[in-house]
Parts: C-alpha cells; sequence; structure tokens
C-alpha cells in the first residue's frame, strides 16, 4: 500500500528477530485517521512486539514506519511520544505507592527551578485532563487503592497528558467486566470524535466487531490481511487468526454431580496488611461436577486457593474435603487428601524452571517410594515416569525429559504442569486461569482435560478471570465480589450481563 | 553528666561512617540495584583517604579522594549489575574480596611495605564544652537531609523512585533507567569513601587493616531498619553508633564484661534490631532485580 | 568455528577466561607499582611448586579452602548466599581447640569426636543465620557477616580466657596429640621412620617437613558426599527446588522453612569440620588472635564461583587458589612486591566469574558471525516462536 497521509500510521515490511526466532516476518499495517483499528491474533503470534516497535520499546530489522505520509525514525519510547504515540500496555505500567498525580507527570514533570516538583501545578494540569475527558478518577489517590478500571483510565491519562494523537491499547479488556468493557469502548468513540486515532490489539473477536473499524490480522509472526469488520464476521476473524475453522463451543455431555467434595463455610482471610479478602464466603464441589467462579482479579480469587491449600492461616470458617476439615493445616496435608491445583501463575507457583521437565513432574510426588527407595531419588524412573507423561499430553519436544524446563514455551510448561496434576489422580482439582496465555489450540486441550476428569468423577474448582471461559466450561457458576460469592446459577440460567452486574457489585436482575 | 556527654559525642563520632555508608545504600537500593560492596568501597574510601591527607597535608583533598575512589570502585559494580544484568551479591562481595586487596597493596606500596599508613592530618572538628563534633558529622547530616529532599521534592528523585519501584514503567515513559541506576550506584560509591574517610581521617588518623570492620554491613542493616528513607537510615545508624560508643566507653573502664564480649555488642544489636524490624520493613519493588530492557 | 562457540559456552571456559583476566589485571597493577609480572608470576609459581614439599604446602592449604568452598558451592546450588564461611569455619576451630584441650581420648576415639565438635560448632552458627532468614526472612548475607565477627571475638575471648591461654603468647593452648591427623604422624619421627626416610630424600622432604594430614582426602570424600546429595538424593531435590523457585516448592508441599535452616546446617557444618581439621592436622593445632587474618571462608567463596558452585568442581579449583595464595606469598620474598596482589588477582577473578554474559557473549559474537557466513535464513515455518508472556 502507497504511503499517503490519511493514514495516521504506517508500518511496511517490519521484520523482526529475536536470536533464531522470528517474531515478525515482514508484516505491514495501515492505520486511517480517527478510526479504530484492531490487531488480532494469538498469544505469541506478535501483536505486541509490533507494537512495541512502533513504542520504541524494540527496534525493527527491516522495515519501515510512516506518520501521516511522513518517515519516522523511533529510536526509544521518547521519540515515540514525541510524535504522539501512546501506549497503555496489558499490564499496567503503573507505579503501585505512587498517587495518580505522580504517575502521570513522570518523565515530564512540572518543575519549579533546579528540578523542584511543582506538585500544586501539576494536579491542575491533570484535573484538566479529567475534566476534558469526563474520566472519574481522583488525582490524589495512591495506584493501589483504585479500581482495575481506574487504573486504565489513568494510564490513558498517561498518554493523553503528553498530548498523543495515536492511542495503543494491548489487551485493554482482559481485566475489565463487561460493563467497564462497554464503557472503555464509550471512550475510545470519544476520543475517536476528538481527533485521536486508536490501535487495539487483543485476541477476543467480539470486542472487535463492537469496536472497531478495521482489524489487520498476524498469525504467527505473518501479516495475514486487513478485513472491514463491518463486511465480516467472528468465524471469518476466528478462522483467519488460527489458520483452520475452529469451533468456539466447548463441547460436553450433562454433569452427574455426587457427594459434595469441596465445601467451604464462612470462611474469612487476611491479607499481610489486615484486609479482609476473602469474606464469610461459601461454596460447595461436588464430584462429578465443574464448579466456575467468575469474577475480576484481586476479589480473593488468591486468597481462596491459598486458603483451600493453606498456604494462608484462614481467619475463621471451614474448608472440608470429603467431610474433613482441611483448613490451617498445611500444604503436604492438603495434597495428602487429593487435591490437585493447577496455579494461576506457572512460572512463580507451578514450576522450577532451571530444574529438569522430568523432575518438575514429580515436584510433589518426588518423596514416593515410586521413585526411589529410602533417602535415594531414583532417575531412571523419573525419565520413564515423565516419558508417558509426555506422549500422553503431547508435551513438545517430544525427548524433553532432561531439558530444563526454562526451554519448553508458554503451552508446552502448562501442559506439564496440568499432565503432573491429573496423574494423581485427584479427587478435586482446582485450576486457577488454567489457559492463562495459551493460543486457541493449547486451550481446547485444557478445557477437554478438565471435562475428561469430572467425567471420571473428580470435583473441579475452576477460577477464571474470563468470563467466557467460566461460562463455557462450568456446569454451576458462582460469582465472587469483595471475597463472597454474590450469585450461583446452573450454566445457562444466566447471561452475560447479569454475571457482569453482579462481578462489579451490582444487583443481577 | 560527663560521662553522657561523653557518650553522646562518640556516639556521633562512630555514627558518623555509618551514615555515609547507609545514605549511599539508600540511594542505589532506591534505584533497584542492592549495594552490598559498600564494606569494600569504604575500605578504598578509607586508604584513599589517609593516603592523600598524609602526602598532601590537607585532610580535605584527602576527604574528595576517598569519594571519588569509592566513586571507581562503584562504577565496576555498576558496570556488573546494570550493563551485565549480573547477581548483584556476587558482584558486591567480589569487591568486597578485590578492595582490601586493592587497599593493603596500596598501602604496602606507598609505605613501604606498612600495612597500616603513617599518621594522616585529621579533618577539624568543633568543641563545645566538653563535647566534640568533627566537621564530617555535619556534613554527613548535610547529605541525609539533602538526599530526602531530592529524592522526594525534585523530579530525579521522583524518577529513581520509580526506576526502583517498576523500572519498565519508567523506561515506556523515556526515563533511561540504566542512566539512573548508574548515577545512583556511583553517588552511593562516593558517598561510601566519605564514609571511608570519616573513619580513617575523622575518628582515628590513619589507614590500618581493621580500621573498617563490618561497618559497611551495619550501615545495610540500618538501611532496612530505616525503611529505605535518608532520615531513617540516619536514626538507625545513631543507634549503632551508640552501641559501638558503648563498647569503646565500657571497654575502657573497668567493667566486669570481658573485652572481646563487648566488642561484640555493635554485632549482636544489629541481629537483634533486624529481628524486630525487617519484616515490617518494604524493600523498593524493583531492588536488586536487574534490569533487561524488554522483559517485564 | 562451531566447536570454538560451544567451547567458549561451557563453564571451563568462563572460568579459564575469569583466571586469564585475572592475571592480566595483577599483571598491570604489578607494572605500573614498578614490578615485572612475568618475574612475580615465576615466583609464584616456583613458590607453589617449585619443591616437593612447596606442593605439598600447596595441597595442605587448600584443604580447609576445599571445605569451605564446597560448603559456599553446597549452599549456593539451594539458593542460600553463605558469606558466613568465615565465621563458622572459626567456630570449628574454637570447638574443636577446646575439645581437643579438655579431652585426652584414645586416637581413634578422640578424632572422630574433636572433629565433630568443629561440625557442631559450625552447624549450630550456619543453622542460627538459616534459622534467621526462615524465620524472619533478614538476607543471610547481613546476618553471616555480623556472625563472622561475633565469632572473631568469640575467638578471641577464648584465646586470652584464663582456662586456655597459653602463657606469653597471642594463643591458646595446643589440644592434645592424640587428636593429631598427620599421615604417619608417630612413625615418621621413630628411630624405623627416619632411617627409611633418609633413603627417599623427596617424601623425607614432604613428611618431615610439613604437616602432610589426611585433611584433604577427607575434604575431597566431602566435596563427593555433597555432590552425591545434591543432584541423587530426595533431600538434595528439595534443597534444590526450594532454592531455585520457594513459592513452587511451598505450593508443592515442601517445607521451605526446614529445608533453609537444613542446607544451612550442612553447609556450616562443613566449615566447622574444616576449621577442626586445620587445628587436629597442621601446627600449632590451636587458634590464636589473628583468627580473622586467614580469610579461609572468604577463600572459599572464591574457590566456589570459579567452580560454578559444582562441589567436585572445588577439588581442582582449590588447588589452583591454594597456589595462588601460599605461591604468592613468595612473590613478597622474592620480589619485595606486596604480597596483597593476589587479593586483587582472586578478587578480579570472582569478580569476572560474577558477570554472566562475558563468555555466551564472545560465543554470540562467534555464532553471529558463522551465520552471516554461512548466510542461513531462519525459517519462517516450523520454527516454535518465543512465547511472549506479556
Amino acid at each position: 500500500m502507497e504511503v499517503s497521509p490519511q493514514y495516521a500510521v504506517q508500518m511496511h515490511g517490519i521484520t523482526k528477530r529475536f536470536g533464531a526466532f522470528t517474531a515478525l516476518d515482514e508484516v505491514d499495517l495501515d492505520v486511517r485517521k480517527q478510526t479504530v483499528h484492531a490487531i488480532l491474533g494469538e498469544n505469541g503470534a506478535g501483536k505486541t512486539t509490533l507494537m512495541n516497535i512502533l513504542y520504541g520499546l524494540y527496534q525493527a530489522d527491516e522495515g519501515g514506519i510512516f506518520m501521516n505520509g511522513q518517515q519516522v525514525n523511533i529510536a526509544n519510547p521518547n521519540d515515540a511520544i514525541q510524535l504522539g504515540i501512546g501506549m497503555v500496555h496489558q499490564h499496567f505500567m503503573l507505579i503501585e505507592n505512587f498517587t495518580v498525580t505522580e504517575n502521570i507527570i513522570l518523565g515530564d514533570e512540572v518543575c519549579g527551578a533546579a528540578g523542584v516538583l511543582d506538585m500544586r501545578k501539576a494536579r491542575e494540569e491533570v484535573m484538566a485532563l479529567v475534566n476534558e475527558y469526563g474520566f472519574d478518577v481522583d488525582p490524589d489517590a495512591r495506584i493501589e487503592d483504585i479500581t482495575v478500571g481506574m487504573q486504565q483510565r489513568v494510564e490513558i491519562l498517561k498518554a493523553l497528558y503528553r498530548g498523543a494523537e495515536v492511542l495503543i491499547l494491548d489487551e485493554p479488556t482482559a481485566v475489565l467486566t463487561p460493563q467497564e468493557i462497554d464503557k472503555l469502548i464509550e471512550i475510545m468513540h470519544d476520543l475517536i470524535s476528538k481527533g485521536k486515532t486508536i490501535i487495539i490489539i487483543t485476541h477476543k473477536l467480539r470486542e472487535i466487531m463492537q469496536s472497531a473499524d478495521e482489524c489487520s490480522i498476524i498469525r504467527r509472526g505473518v501479516y495475514m490481511g486487513t478485513v472491514d469488520v463491518k463486511q465480516s464476521s467472528e468465524t471469518e476473524l476466528a478462522s483467519k487468526m488460527v489458520g483452520r475453522n475452529v469451533n468456539l463451543t466447548v463441547e460436553k455431555t450433562p454433569a452427574h454431580p455426587e457427594d459434595v467434595m469441596l465445601s467451604i463455610r464462612g470462611l474469612t482471610v487476611k491479607d499481610e496488611r489486615g484486609i479482609e479478602q476473602v469474606r464469610n464466603l461459601d461454596l460447595d464441589v461436588h464430584a462429578g461436577e465443574i464448579v466456575g467462579i467468575a469474577g475480576i482479579d484481586g476479589n480473593g480469587q488468591q486468597e481462596l486457593v491459598d486458603a483451600i491449600c493453606s498456604l494462608v492461616k484462614a481467619t475463621s470458617g471451614t474448608i472440608c474435603i470429603a467431610g474433613q476439615e482441611i483448613q490451617n493445616t498445611n500444604p503436604r496435608n492438603v495434597l495428602n487428601h487429593s487435591v490437585a491445583v493447577i496455579p494461576s501463575d506457572r512460572h512463580r507457583w507451578g514450576l522450577v524452571l532451571p530444574m529438569m521437565v522430568e523432575e518438575n513432574t514429580v515436584l510433589e510426588r518426588h518423596g514416593e517410594d515410586l521413585f526411589g527407595k529410602g533417602i535415594m531419588l531414583d532417575y531412571d524412573k523419573l525419565h520413564d515416569f515423565t516419558s508417558k507423561l509426555i506422549e500422553r499430553y503431547d508435551i513438545r519436544p517430544a525427548g524433553c525429559e532432561e531439558e530444563r524446563m526454562s526451554g519448553l514455551s508458554g503451552g508446552n510448561q502448562q501442559k506439564a504442569i496440568i499432565a503432573r496434576q491429573v496423574s494423581y489422580v485427584p479427587d478435586l482439582l482446582i485450576a486457577f486461569q488454567p489457559t492463562r496465555g495459551l493460543d486457541v489450540g493449547a486451550i481446547e486441550a485444557v478445557h477437554k482435560t478438565l471435562i475428561g476428569e469430572r467425567d471420571r468423577g473428580a470435583a473441579i474448582l475452576l477460577i477464571s478471570f474470563e468470563l467466557d471461559e467460566v461460562m463455557d466450561v462450568s456446569d454451576t457458576i458462582a460469582v465472587i465480589y469483595h471475597g463472597q460469592i454474590v450469585g450461583t446459577f446452573a450454566q445457562g440460567t444466566v447471561d452475560e450481563n447479569q454475571l457482569g452486574l453482579l462481578m462489579a457489585g451490582g444487583e443481577a436482575q | 553528666m560527663e560521662s553522657i556527654i561523653l557518650l553522646l559525642s562518640i556516639t556521633l563520632m562512630y555514627s558518623t561512617p555509618l551514615v555515609f555508608g547507609a545514605l549511599g545504600g539508600v540511594i542505589s537500593e532506591r534505584s533497584g540495584v542492592t549495594n552490598i560492596g559498600i564494606e569494600g568501597m569504604m575500605v578504598i574510601g578509607a586508604v584513599a583517604a589517609a593516603t592523600a591527607s598524609y602526602f598532601t597535608g590537607n585532610p580535605w583533598i584527602g576527604f574528595l579522594a576517598a569519594g571519588a575512589a569509592g566513586a571507581l570502585v562503584a562504577l565496576l559494580h555498576a558496570v556488573a549489575s546494570v550493563s551485565f544484568a549480573a547477581d548483584q551479591t556476587i558482584s558486591g562481595v567480589a569487591i568486597n574480596m578485590l578492595a582490601p586487596g586493592i587497599a593493603l597493596f596500596a598501602c604496602r606500596f606507598f609505605f613501604d611495605g606498612a600495612a597500616m599508613s603513617p599518621i594522616a592530618t585529621k579533618l577539624p572538628g568543633a568543641v563545645f564544652g566538653n563535647m566534640s563534633i568533627n566537621i564530617t558529622t555535619i556534613i554527613a547530616l548535610l547529605f541525609a537531609v539533602i538526599m530526602w529532599f531530592v529524592l522526594y521534592k525534585t523530579k530525579w528523585g521522583l524518577r529513581i523512585r520509580a526506576v526502583g519501584e517498576h523500572p519498565a514503567a519508567a523506561d515506556t515513559l523515556g526515563i533511561n533507567v540504566y542512566r539512573v541506576r548508574y548515577a545512583c550506584v556511583l553517588v552511593s560509591g562516593m558517598l561510601a569513601g566519605f564514609g571511608g574517610a570519616s573513619m580513617t581521617i575523622a575518628i582515628i588518623s590513619q589507614f590500618t587493616q581493621t580500621a573498617i570492620s563490618g561497618h559497611g554491613f551495619i550501615a545495610m542493616a540500618a538501611v532496612i531498619f530505616g525503611k529505605w528513607h535518608p532520615f531513617g537510615a540516619y536514626g538507625a545508624c545513631l543507634l549503632f553508633g551508640f552501641t559501638q560508643a558503648l563498647v569503646v566507653v565500657l571497654g575502657g573502664g573497668n567493667f566486669i564484661v570481658p573485652s572481646q564480649i563487648l566488642s561484640m555488642l555493635p554485632y549482636v544489636m544489629t541481629i537483634v534490631v533486624l529481628i524486630l524490624f525487617v519484616g515490617r520493613s518494604v524493600a523498593p519493588k524493583a531492588d536488586g532485580v536487574p534490569y533487561v530492557k524488554g522483559s517485564r | 568455528m562451531k566447536q570454538f562457540e560451544k567451547f567458549l559456552r561451557s563453564r571451563f571456559a568462563a572460568a579459564l577466561l575469569a583466571v586469564l583476566v585475572g592475571f592480566i589485571v595483577s599483571a598491570i597493577v604489578l607494572a605500573i607499582a614498578g614490578y615485572n609480572p612475568i618475574q612475580a608470576f615465576a615466583a609464584l609459581f616456583k613458590g607453589a611448586f617449585g619443591r616437593p614439599k612447596y606442593v605439598a604446602n600447596t595441597i595442605i592449604k587448600a584443604t580447609p579452602i576445599l571445605l569451605t568452598g564446597v560448603s559456599v558451592a553446597f549452599a549456593f546450588k539451594t539458593g542460600l548466599f553463605n558469606i558466613g564461611a568465615e565465621g563458622q569455619y572459626i567456630v570449628g576451630t574454637v570447638l574443636a581447640t577446646i575439645v581437643g584441650v579438655k579431652l585426652n581420648l584414645p586416637m581413634p576415639v578422640q578424632i572422630p569426636v574433636v572433629l565433630l565438635s568443629g561440625i557442631v560448632g559450625g552447624a549450630a552458627l550456619g543453622s542460627f543465620v538459616g534459622w534467621l532468614k526462615a524465620k524472619f526472612g533478614i538476607h543471610e548475607v547481613i546476618t553471616s557477616i555480623m556472625c563472622n565477627w561475633i565469632a572473631f571475638y568469640l575467638c578471641n575471648y577464648v584465646v586470652m580466657s584464663d582456662t586456655f591461654h597459653k602463657p606469653n603468647s597471642s594463643s591458646a593452648l595446643a589440644v592434645n596429640p592424640s587428636s593429631y591427623t598427620m599421615i604417619l604422624g608417630t612413625w615418621k619421627k621413630s628411630a624405623a621412620g627416619k632411617e627409611f626416610l633418609a633413603g627417599v630424600p623427596w617424601l623425607r622432604e614432604v613428611l618431615l617437613k610439613t604437616d602432610l594430614n589426611a585433611g584433604f582426602i577427607i575434604a575431597i570424600i566431602v566435596a563427593i558426599l555433597a555432590s552425591i546429595v545434591l543432584t541423587r538424593t530426595k533431600l538434595g531435590y528439595e534443597l534444590r527446588a526450594v532454592g531455585f523457585n520457594r513459592d513452587a516448592a511451598r505450593f508443592s508441599g515442601i517445607s521451605v522453612e526446614r529445608n533453609i535452616v537444613l542446607s544451612m546446617l550442612i553447609s556450616g557444618g562443613i566449615c566447622g569440620l574444616a576449621g577442626a581439621l586445620s587445628i587436629t592436622g597442621t601446627s600449632p593445632h590451636t587458634i590464636t588472635l589473628l583468627a580473622a587474618m586467614e580469610s579461609y571462608g572468604f577463600n572459599g567463596m572464591s574457590v566456589a564461583f570459579i567452580a560454578a558452585c559444582s562441589p567436585l568442581g572445588c577439588i581442582p579449583s582449590s588447588i589452583l587458589f591454594s597456589a595462588l595464595i601460599y605461591g604468592g606469598m613468595s612473590v613478597q620474598q622474592v620480589m619485595g612486591a606486596p604480597s596483597d596482589i593476589i587479593n586483587i588477582m582472586i578478587g578480579t577473578i570472582v569478580f569476572v566469574t560474577a558477570l554472566p554474559g562475558i563468555a555466551p557473549l564472545l560465543a554470540d559474537m562467534v555464532a553471529k558471525k558463522r551465520r552471516a557466513e554461512e548466510n542461513v535464513r531462519v525459517s519462517k515455518d516450523g520454527t516454535p516462536l518465543p512465547e511472549k508472556e506479556a
């Protein structure tokens, strides 16, 4: 496509390599002024890399960038900011113990003589912006005290404060409720009407249909073309993104719940600061069913899992596995009650990355006689055991038993964790964000495994920040808000809007 | 009464090297670089001060030489921990091994193979009745105030704290994380060098092998105890200086506890203070984590 | 080219490079100070290996730093930085001396008892540091340094105490000879022994002019054991898992606190053994006021780092450092150059090993050149893409 001033941003023939990997291979992008342009692709397809190049965080190995018809050179974020580009990262780039104002002015401070901060003037400038765009943000609040939605608006303000004309939003809806997403789309359209251009990175099809004018698709670092969203459909976008026809629904048979496996009554958990994160929570999970917990990050999900695992102390309440109380014991005791957990952050909680794959597959079970008598650990047995898991769960590369776990891709690391947890044949399987960062194929495999375990008779507790996942996979849906279960529904008896309202602390109609 | 004034005067004197070291720790860790090498930088400062002061006869040149020497050694730490993303603890430990070697080598080189320097000219002090205060004590207090002002009232401070909390965020706003960290580590080395100088040309008047004996590490404990705040660290150093003063005052008299056991006091005190306070004090989030562009 | 690149990525290359830089830097320092570096290094080599008794002394001096090296390496492999090896070594010497002076049992009982008391001393101090870390989360580096000084003053206290002080000296009483671990200690001084040795001059020199003792053999056994524990046992597995990722270990039901204390207990015990072996194996068979000057613990860290914290790798690296330290003394005797040059060299070596990237960086440069030469185009299909864990 030719270079023209009617485009706010054009990136032509962008190639980026990391060592031997080619993350982007001659990718093109043409963004018309005053439009919302979506970039669609799976996790790891290269969307974020492309935008990091536009923002000057990486340098392209080949290719050129043009703005308003002029070639530009972006060597670092400063250049990007000068050119009027602002970026809101998926994981917010906010300093938690700074105030909203401090975060907004950082790097472009309002100063008196000799670099002395003029906080009063800074606050006025921030307030002016807040009023102009009608954002509901307190300039004096600390980031750690405000909601995720507000933090996102602070990020947008940061860009606007620097005079951004082109705004890049990286997976902006991942952490929002449906209502907050609606509000964000409203903000986006308002910004467009005020002359801004927006690039939104996402893998969520519905939001593209709702918000974007055009959509460029990247698959495994290769540009697959740009479509006019109004002329397209979700299924068309999906097949372009994945490269084959995908089934967007999860197939499963009705559940046959049996006895209660996990029973929580009146559970209260405080964090280190003494604030109640889980408050008087009740929950039952039966054998043979999947209970999904919907909720926004930070509403007590982590503390709930930690309390079940006895990683933190419960202030009050009981947690029973098959009728036996296990609260406030220790993680080993909980595991001995046939509980297996797929943790939310696999690098932090799930794996010992510098150790070998075959060592990682027995993290909970290395003490068993199966893996060596007495004090010795029998590495031949670890090897055989791991080979079976690798084959059965298609962990790649084949024959990676003695590779370091850090050498595997994220999807395969997750497969290894799930293989390990399922290998215990648990009575209760807790899956916390089990598909985080995985691509469509891997997500399907995880969901199949969860349903398979349910059909074997295990009780499954699924906790996810992805509302679609909870709605598609669970037999029973519970909503968590401020550490309490605020609603429980059988699958199919509740719609997204009702759940969204509950997740945000409202009342369901 | 007299002994209380004496104790106070010795407390101020002995806390001064610690204050410099601790301020060095504060600035470095606030920018996200753990500096275990403070001890080594103090040793280098100690020998540089005594040597320069001895040869020039001007203790102020000694003081400045100490700052420069400390900063030079800190440059090594900055290269390792900022540019090479090395393990900051190992780098610091290496500096603590290297520094005494360099110090003694220099000492023997300049002073005909002796492991201690001759008596050098001391920095001036003021006497108020029974109380004498060395100028370094005042400079240390001044530096604490300046550091507080810079960290909390200027844009440079805002940036330093941002880099120590969330370097990737600072980077996306066009702040050069590496440059900020280099600057802070160099300043940290300079301050540690001053700390060494305030031992060898203010408290005693020569360099000896044991002039700096764990002071850098006690200063690091003061950083934690003082919650990474210049005034907090200052207060913590006064406490540790007080225990050292006790050793000096009690060790001289006919005290029942043997002097060797008494000498343990500052070190025992440090451990006790850490037990009581470490959990309640939160380090800068990115402290000790090398920043590699592109990773988060 | 490709093999060279592979070699550059190996640990051995990294160690070699560090030693090389160490020599270069000290050569420069020596040259600036007006000494001929070649002469100095020749004196160093002669001092370490020039005569049979020098070789023997190099091995004898390698014993404590091999053990403290294994101790540091063991702790490091489990995620802990035992900078307190120095203090644990000192406490080992102190307890071994106390027990060795007070007890006088038959040799086969006396030696194990004295060694064990050294181990207990080191292990106690080590596990105290581990406990402070496990229970209160205090960084082991600061507490171990404080413990080093406490141990130093404890040693001085014992040396000067009425019970143990040897009059008119700066040392304590020597342990009873039943604690001695010198090789052929009684035979070599007997008439038969002297007669035999008269015919074998090199052996005579080694046995009669040095304190050749069983320590180095024991130290090698400990190094092998430490390696087996780390890589082949369930205990080692847990220790390493805790060291690499505390959160994941806890999540998997492994007790983090217990393993931290255990690791420091073992690490400290090894240092304590090193101290005890010095007392039983070498003159003056007692502790002195100069405990802090010997730096066996700190040199152990250098030994461990250059060996990339492999306990077995500590065996050759302890010989290397022992040769540097022992041979380095003759640099001063022969040339008058300050022997502290050796500390500068050792410090430089450790500093370079702390830089993780240097040898691999060279390897990358070689690889880049090779790729350019072969003109390999990286395929766009089939290569798994790097995961962006955004």
